[in-house]
């Protein structure tokens, strides 16, 4: 176990009730990088977010976060690690009963006894850095898509957290807004110094900020490697995804009994 | 043949299985409730914010339901007592209805449909847009900050609404019996009084409410948080939040009566 | 919403229904027309307390003074003994007599107390000596028919 990967999953399986979504995934997460784990809808990457969290149990194997065994950690142990963990949600969870500003404060209070003065300055502090001081007072039915993405960036990194964990930050979002959300997510990696994992399909804006990449299909990493050697690589399920194929390694129709059988049509 | 005998049996002890196992899963989520209450008091705010969405906000329904029902009892009560030649007791029989059952019974159905499937709505759709997983995520008990608050502010509200209910559903009979059909306004209050009782009738009927409040409230809550995160899961859950809440009320209201008002 | 606005409408809230409840517990319960945290006890035994039942009435002079709290039945002298709570307001000489009535001619039944001349208050936990049982109908209708009876083969 290196000193230098803040997450490692090691040889983990898990599935819901007998339909196995990973199966022995080997993962490392090195300090200070964005990571994106890429696959098709429904290949297990947002599976692969909640055992980091801890919220589900791996069957098998382990997932170690700043070398602490997750599933191992008592509640209030994994209470304690979850706050050093900040994690954007698909379409952003933020809290519809609150403004904007109560959303980025709410941590603060929860978990802090910071006076409410220094919190005011601190949620303009990261509500500034995502763009969207002017929009403190509003509600989020008020806000746009990406504007609401933002919002939930700035919530995520409210207590400065040790990993930032992404769950399709890009589904959604107009062509302006992902290139926004995909330059934030560089920038506060870099400039707060902390790990990202990115969970994402899509694959442009991605290889562009992200530092190294993998692919899961069917529960497996199919590949691994830096956004350059994923756009060089010949393996024919990258090939696909990274050009956007409609058939190939990953089979365009579900798997079925043959057509022709179906159709009572005898074996063709 | 064979087969669908097994089959029909099969389906009742699934479904007998499914029932006991809600039950159990349904009380444990009550107790972990109880349990994680301390931040609703500490924290009093956010009680107060919830009483105002339960409470406050069904005030106008009861309040003017209160009313009705008051001025219907006089009417009805009056037809019938004056087969009898008791007009004059319409007060207490206003007075008893209400107190002791109607106030209590019906501003409970009336805040199971209200507020109760209100919460549902909410939480289902807190759960449905992540909310709660980003609140665990954030290593904030859901249970303790949303599910808490919420219980208590109904707990809370109810035998307030309750009481609202039957001092205006009074009003409401005084004005039907006293104002418009003319019965002897002396009789009707000092009749009531002796024939009212605080500790029997008044204080009862509280803690029937009480009772009541526990009930919707948790049904709601529960109902909410454990609907399917799915627009469809959400509204199922609010009809059956309101359904259940409603039998509970009555099934619950049978028991205390016989409890509370034997021999 | 504004917090501040939300407190006020809670505090309104709040407000109100404690109002409700005060309503109901002076102007329609009997809490206003009482006053017992002042009350005293006394005790009264009876033969036969025929219908009478606990938080039945106590009247004197047809004003309701008080209220009947506990009926037990004493095992040594095979009557019943009845606790009453009485307003403070009210004294009662020593001699009193206690009776139970019926209001009415199927009505319910409560205490009557006859006040007596003694110069001597009842004190609390006293027990009134001269009591009067209740008319049990069936008795009555008995004893009627029995003197009836009589008369009639007194005639012969």
């Amino acid at each position: 176990m290196s000193k230098d990967n803040l997450v490692e999953i090691n040889n983990v399986s898990f599935g819901y009730n007998k339909r196995p979504v990973l199966k022995g995934i080997n993962m490392a997460i090195p300090r200070g990088r964005v990571v994106a784990i890429m696959g098709g809808s429904g290949c297990g990457k947002t599976t692969l977010l909640r055992l980091i969290g801890g919220q589900i149990k791996p069957q098998q194997g382990e997932v170690r976060v700043a070398g602490q065994v997750v599933h191992e950690l008592d509640r209030e142990e994994l209470y304690k690690m979850r706050r050093r963990m900040g994690m954007l949600f698909q379409f952003g969870a933020l809290f519809t009963d609150m403004s904007v500003f109560d959303n980025v404060a709410f941590q603060m209070r929860e978990h802090t006894d910071l006076p409410e003065a220094v919190i005011r300055d601190l949620v303009l502090l990261k509500l500034h850095a995502v763009g969207l001081r002017g929009a403190r007072d509003l509600m989020p039915s008020e806000l746009s898509g990406g504007m609401a993405r933002r919002v939930a960036l700035a919530r995520a990194v409210a207590l400065d957290p040790m990993l930032i964990m992404y769950d399709e930050p890009f589904a959604g979002l107009d062509p302006i807004s992902l290139g926004v959300i995909g330059n934030l997510i560089r920038r506060l990696n870099d400039a707060l110094g902390v790990t990202s994992i990115v969970v994402t399909h899509d694959v442009h804006e991605s290889l562009q900020i992200v530092d190294y990449v993998y692919f899961v299909s069917e529960g497996v990493i199919v590949a691994h490697g830096t956004p350059e050697e994923m756009r060089q690589s010949a393996k024919p399920f990258v090939h696909q995804f990274v050009h956007g194929e409609m058939d190939g390694p990953v089979p365009f129709h579900y798997a079925g009994e043959d057509y022709g059988a179906d159709l009572g049509l005898g074996h063709v | 043949m064979f087969e669908r005998m097994t089959g029909g049996l099969r389906g009742i002890g699934h479904t007998a299985i499914d029932g006991v196992w809600r039950i159990g899963y349904a009380s444990r989520f009550f107790l972990l409730t109880l349990f994680k209450s301390g931040i609703s008091f500490r924290r009093f705010g956010l009680t107060i914010k919830e009483i105002y969405f339960s409470g406050v906000l069904s005030l106008i329904i009861i309040v003017v339901s209160g009313l009705f029902v008051g001025m219907v009892l006089g009417l009805q009560g009056y037809e019938t007592l004056q087969k009898y030649g008791s007009e004059q007791a319409l007060g207490v029989m206003v007075a008893l209805t209400l107190t002791r059952e109607l106030g209590p019974v019906v501003s409970a159905l009336l805040f199971a449909s209200r507020a109760g499937s209100a919460i549902t709505a909410e939480i289902g759709l807190m759960k449905a847009t992540e909310q709660i997983t980003a609140m665990e995520m954030m290593a904030i008990d859901p249970i303790s900050r949303v599910v808490a608050p919420r219980f208590w502010a109904g707990v809370i509200s109810m035998p307030l609404l309750a009481a609202m209910f039957s001092a205006v559903g009074v009003f409401g009979g005084y004005l039907v019996g006293v104002v418009m059909i003319g019965v002897d306004e002396g009789a009707f209050w000092s009749q009531m009084q002796a024939a009212v009782d605080f500790r029997q009738d008044i204080l009862n009927g509280i803690i029937k409410s009480v009772v009541f409040g526990v009930a919707v409230t948790a049904i709601a809550l529960f109902e909410g948080y454990d609907a399917p995160p799915t627009a469809e899961g959400v509204s199922h859950a609010t009809t059956r939040t309101v359904v259940t809440s409603s039998l509970a009320v009555l099934a619950l209201d049978l028991v205390l009566t016989a409890f509370m008002f034997r021999g | 919403m504004e917090r501040k606005t939300l407190d006020l409408w809670v505090g309104i809230f709040v407000v109100a229904g404690f109002a409700a409840i005060l309503v109901l517990a002076l102007k329609v319960g009997n809490l206003g027309t009482f006053d017992m945290s002042h009350g005293y006890t006394l005790i009264a035994d009876f033969n036969n307390i025929g219908g009478l039942k606990a938080r039945a009435p106590v009247r004197s002079a047809g004003v309701v003074v008080g209220r009947v709290t506990d009926i037990q039945f004493d095992n040594k002298t095979f009557e019943a003994r009845v606790t009453m709570d009485i307003d403070g307001r009210y004294r009662f000489p020593r001699d009193t007599t206690a009776s139970i009535l019926t209001s009415g001619l199927l009505g319910e039944q409560y205490i009557g107390l006859g006040p007596g001349g003694d110069s001597a208050d009842l004190k609390n936990g006293d027990r009134i000596k001269l009591t009067q049982s209740a008319v049990v109908l069936e008795n009555l209708i008995g004893q009627f028919l029995f003197s009836k009876a009589s008369e009639g083969a007194g005639k012969k």
